[in-house]
């Protein structure tokens, strides 16, 4: 078998039917949009099926406020992170009591400091309980348990976001292809690291 | 119950489809002989069943592992260290964690493709430090195998001349990526030898394969053939025989013997229906996977052999090894903000560590080498994560999100491959309460490190560190103490186990001979890692590879000789 009749294989529908292809892709992306603005159109919002419905939102509050909407691309919640979560919970089943006890964490902390949960709570409440989790090495002692339900969230958060198409370009990752001939890094790469092939 | 017993006697039957069943069946069947083999999983050919080229948000988990697949769902091991319906179990205090695929081809279709000979001293550690066996045979009895292994499956690398690092028949090695040239300056500041990586990956057109389209993605299965795995390189060409059959979902329970004492055939389950099988051959090979063959032999209790079969010595199931591990990951500012490229490559590191040092220098007898990773990887499910051991510290909003890109492949990683010595308190053994879903009795595990191989990661360890740090880089994590066993995988965790029925000229102190042939029943061999008379610093496969060739060449002679 030659390269050409090689790539043929590659493309051919058993392995298409498996796998995505850029264009397959795209169209996934598009059909997701799609069914999307259809559910928006519609007004059938979302229904977790592991979050309560209360749960549901302060996931969607705190996946944006770790990952909000900026110049690159869209919030958590624009490319369906609360709902990729939400998926994670079921699937792994072992994460649930640490996420559902970390909530729970976050809301008693408020209505501690500000008699109201996180979500009604203002920006700059948020903001105060927040620094006192997002920082593992400079938090104190006693917020060791918001600091460890914090670090998994955002890892799931970040996790969820960077796996989307719209993270993988962010990202600007330019693998998962095919590739004719390998033929290193280019010099603009080599040049930023200070390393050359001779 | 009713057995279902075939009618046709095969020449012989083969257990398991992996690099050493597969490679026999090759040899066997190009030779003349009919052969069945069994194999406990389900079909699979990458060609069609490959997640290749899969984005992750293809699937709603994103890649993440699932309990049947635990590598990842778009990994090719089908299979865990946890299988439904299969337990094992370990001895109190101890723990060995056992990896079984369950699929055509077994591992091969997912494994690292690191394809390191063994070398000379490899064969003779008895004689150079005392410790462990030698084995029967030397390098240069195996060395023509691994050449034509390299022939007829392909292989990249650089010869380099290195005393006990045997150079091959190599294809070109694909040029290193760029943070890879930037771990080799450090390397070569400390002394560390680093060389082209030897990947069992084509970069040249090989018997109707072509070439790699550098997608880096072996372990999911190459749907282009263009790596090795049973299926796609061994495979093939047995059934163009036409005097190979293949029994998928086929569990062997049991080798059956005749009044003789000789090896008969095999008896299995199929999976599918439930019932019980019996299949004839003239010779049996057990090639599935080191510690599920010694499992088939102690199993295999008869009048004759009480003990199990081929275990008048008693050493089925002793001096199981696994490769020692360890790893640690660090962050380079230099690779920062990196220069957006495709830097997939081929799977896996284009360079790699051989072992370089003199242990008689050194507190540990043997030696490892040093796998790497890093760089602009696939986004996935962990990327973004573990935030808080970068500089930035954690955080959230928009400094977050813009710390999660200038980290974005800024990342290094260093893993340890290194070799245990074989010891009196690592063996299996039948679980006298345990069966499986069928009946089976299961394995109990008895596995013990020593300060050899404690000394030996927490040198791993300082080495990896050095060079992060060498880099101008931090470690991510600290070093782990004594009391954690300076960070040493449990046993099993590398999947290189070895060693339960190991060959040797005394029939009082190993299982099998020089050539794989048990010493008690002469037409029962094994072709997998379980000959193996100790480890190296290398991955086993290619000389699993090159031994059931060796092994199945030797049948295929002592049949014409009309010997066996």
């Amino acid at each position: 078998m030659n390269r050409r009749e090689a790539l043929k294989v590659l493309l051919a529908a058993p392995v298409a039917t498996l796998t995505w292809t850029d264009v397959e892709a795209a169209q996934a992306a598009a059909a997701a949009q799609d069914a999307r603005a259809t559910a928006a159109a519609t007004a059938k919002p979302f229904v977790p099926k592991f979050f309560t419905a209360s749960e549901f939102k302060l996931v969607r509050t705190l996946a944006d406020i770790i990952i909000p909407k900026d110049e690159r691309s869209g919030s958590a919640s624009d490319v369906g992170v609360p709902e990729f979560m939400d998926f994670m919970m079921i699937d792994q089943p072992t994460r649930q009591v640490a996420m559902r006890g970390g909530l729970a964490w976050l809301d008693v902390e408020c209505q501690d400091r500000f008699d109201k949960g996180f979500v009604s709570c203002s920006e700059a409440e948020r903001t105060a309980v927040l620094d006192d989790i997002a920082w593992p090495a400079k938090a104190k002692p006693e917020y060791a348990h918001g600091v460890a339900f914090f670090n998994s969230f955002r890892d799931l958060t970040a996790g969820g976001f960077w796996s989307t198409k719209a993270g993988i370009e962010d990202l600007r990752y330019m693998g998962n292809r095919s590739v004719a001939r390998w033929n290193g890094c280019p010099d603009e790469a080599l040049k930023k690291l200070g390393v050359s092939y001779e | 119950m009713q057995i279902i017993r075939t009618g046709t006697v095969y020449d012989v039957v083969i257990v398991g489809s992996g690099a050493g069943g597969g490679m026999a069946a090759k040899v066997l069947t190009e030779a003349g002989a009919t052969v069945m083999m069994l194999e406990a999983g389900v079909m699979w050919d990458a060609r069609k069943d490959s997640k290749m080229l899969a984005w992750p948000y293809s699937s709603p988990r994103r890649g993440a592992a699932t309990p049947e697949r635990q590598f990842g769902e778009f990994d090719a091991g089908l299979g865990g260290w946890t299988l439904e319906g299969e337990p094992y179990t370990s001895a109190a205090g101890d723990r060995f964690d056992w990896f079984r695929t369950r699929m055509l081809g077994g591992r091969t279709n997912h494994w690292g493709r690191i394809s390191l000979r063994f070398g000379p001293d490899d064969f003779r550690r008895k004689s150079i430090d005392g410790l462990g066996d030698d084995w029967p045979i030397s390098y240069d009895d195996v060395k023509p195998y691994y050449d034509a292994v390299d022939r007829l499956v392909g292989i990249f690398g650089s010869n380099e001349g290195l005393p006990n690092h045997p150079d091959g028949i190599f294809q070109p090695a694909p040029r290193p990526r760029c943070y890879e040239l930037l771990i080799k300056r450090a390397a070569d500041k400390l002394n560390i030898t680093c060389i082209a990586n030897r990947l069992s990956i084509l970069t040249q057109p090989l018997n109707d394969r072509p070439a790699c389209h550098y997608c880096g993605q072996c372990g999911r299965g190459c749907a282009s053939h263009s790596n090795f795995s049973s299926p796609s390189v061994l495979l093939p060409p047995a059934l163009a025989t036409g005097r190979l059959t293949i029994a998928t979902n086929a569990m062997a329970r049991e080798v059956s013997v005749d009044e003789s004492g000789l090896a008969n055939g095999v008896s299995y389950i199929d999976k599918t229906t439930g019932r019980e099988h019996h299949v004839r051959g003239r010779i049996v090979v057990l090639a599935a996977s080191a510690c599920e063959s010694a499992r088939l032999l102690l199993n295999s209790r008869s009048g004759k052999f009480p003990q199990g079969l081929a275990n008048s010595s008693g050493v089925v199931g002793r001096y199981l090894t696994d490769s020692t591990g360890t790893s640690v990951s660090g962050f380079i500012p230099a690779m920062m903000d990196g220069h957006p490229h495709n830097e997939d490559g081929a799977s896996g590191a284009h360079l790699y560590m051989p072992w370089w040092l003199d242990n008689t220098k050194l507190d540990f007898p043997r030696g490892y080498h040093i796998e790497l990773g890093g760089g602009r990887r696939m986004p996935g499910l962990g990327t973004g994560g573990g935030s808080h051991r970068y500089p930035s510290g954690g955080g959230y909003g928009k400094p977050f999100k813009d710390d999660c890109r200038r980290y974005y492949g800024s990342t290094v990683s260093f893993a340890g491959r290194g070799e245990m010595v074989p010891n009196e308190d690592s063996f299996l053994e039948i679980d006298p309460a345990v069966v499986d879903r069928w009946g089976i009795p299961v394995l109990r595990f008895h596995f013990k490190w020593t300060d050899h191989e404690y000394n030996q990661v927490k040198h791993m360890h300082e080495t990896f560190r050095a060079i992060i740090t060498e880099m101008g880089g931090t470690p991510l994590g600290s070093m782990p103490t004594k009391e954690n066993g300076y960070g040493i995988e449990p046993g099993g965790r590398i999947i290189h186990e070895l060693g339960v029925t190991r060959m040797g000229n005394d029939p009082s102190t190993s299982v099998l001979n020089k050539n794989c042939q048990a010493h008690d029943v002469k037409n029962l061999f094994v072709a997998d890692g379980g000959p193996f008379v100790s480890q190296a610093d290398k991955n086993p496969t290619w000389t699993i590879l090159a031994l059931a060739m060796r092994t199945g060449e030797y049948i295929a002679d002592q049949r014409r000789a009309g010997s066996i």
